[in-house]
């Protein structure tokens, strides 16, 4: 089927929404009675215009308005408590690994080879926080749309 | 579309963390998103928890809103966003029937109301708005809610163009080919 041009479309889409000024309507008909191809589209989205716009959503029970705050505050509340609890979880975390590491190698029992295979755990780590923490920032600098969640 | 005064004071209040404030700004655009997120997923209790759960996190993004954008334009893109990622992340197609209400006012019943005299005609018209119906679930998210948009929410170019960051040349031009796509997969339908 031939393409119709910008100048077409944009005409067509205005006749569809019945928004032709005068002289558009003109040139719309001229199109028309010139192009077949510009007929047809015509007809068909006409056609399925007449339907979408007789279609409408069921409108909601008045209470769910009445609750619709109600429920967004509520996940306003639970996202601070989840931020809270994996900050404070990450601390404990951070904090007992550390503790841990530490007994481990100030411990005169514990062989050198474990020390050094808990030592190259524990720089490894960091060095895996450090650089996904360096890529995130980078990321969200030069992100325009950074306020939206993909 | 510049905003108003008074919502900008508003947003303002909000990024001082006021919540009050952002409950003025939910209650003035929430029916808004409710039926935009239902274009995209079909189903009320979707659409009610994704256009809730938008608020919700264009609420903790508040601090790096630009002044000088309407906040509605700012939070389609992020209930868009949620709710593409929603449809993409479902398996299964989503039950759409009950979202469509059967009277043009939106009242109670299933399917459009027909204005056509004849029985005949009347049969014909119910048939194929069911066809189409389905045939809007056929087609791509974002064609989906477009058409839904223009056709059954009535939302102006010039909106449309606001919210898609596009001249309105190109929502007439992504308009139509979403309406082709739609009769082809009509056409599919009918055989």
């Amino acid at each position: 089927m031939t393409e119709l041009n910008e100048r077409e479309v944009t005409l067509l889409m205005k006749a569809l929404d019945g928004a032709l000024t005068d002289a558009e309507r003109v040139e719309f008909e001229q199109l028309l009675s010139a192009s077949s191809t510009l007929r047809d589209e015509w007809q068909s989205l006409k056609r399925v215009k007449e339907v979408t716009m007789t279609m409408k959503f069921k409108r909601p029970a008045e209470e769910t308005w009445d609750h619709y705050w109600a429920g967004v505050y509520a996940r306003i509340e639970r996202g601070l408590a989840w931020l809270l609890i994996s900050i404070g979880a990450a601390i404990f975390l951070a904090v007992g690994i550390y503790q841990m590491v530490l007994s481990l190698l100030e411990d005169v029992a514990t062989p050198l080879y474990l020390k050094i295979g808990v030592g190259a755990v524990a720089l490894g780590f960091a060095i895996l926080v450090v650089s996904v923490l360096r890529e995130k920032w980078n990321t969200w600098k030069t992100d325009k749309y950074k306020e939206v969640k993909r | 579309m510049e905003p108003d005064r008074s919502e900008q004071e508003w947003i303002t209040r909000c990024q001082r963390g006021d919540k009050e404030a952002f409950g003025f700004l939910v209650g003035r655009y929430m029916k808004q998103a409710y039926y935009v997120a239902l274009g995209f997923v079909g189903s009320h209790d979707d659409a009610l928890d994704l256009s809730q759960e938008a608020f919700a996190r264009a609420f903790k993004a508040i601090g790096r809103f630009e002044p000088g954008r309407r906040f509605y334009t700012w939070y389609y893109q992020i209930l868009k966003n949620l709710c593409l990622n929603f449809v993409r992340a479902r398996k299964k197609r989503p039950i759409v029937s009950c979202a469509l209400a059967e009277d043009v006012d939106g009242r109670e019943p299933r399917e459009p109301v027909s204005t056509d005299p004849l029985p005949d005609a009347q049969c014909e018209a119910a048939e194929l708005r069911q066809n189409l119906w389905q045939a809007l679930w056929d087609l791509d998210p974002e064609d989906r809610a477009l058409i839904v948009a223009r056709d059954m929410l009535d939302t102006s170019y010039r909106m449309l163009a606001e919210l898609m960051e596009c001249p309105q040349g190109t929502v007439m031009s992504r308009l139509y080919y979403a309406g082709r796509r739609l009769r082809e997969c009509m056409e599919r339908r009918m055989g």
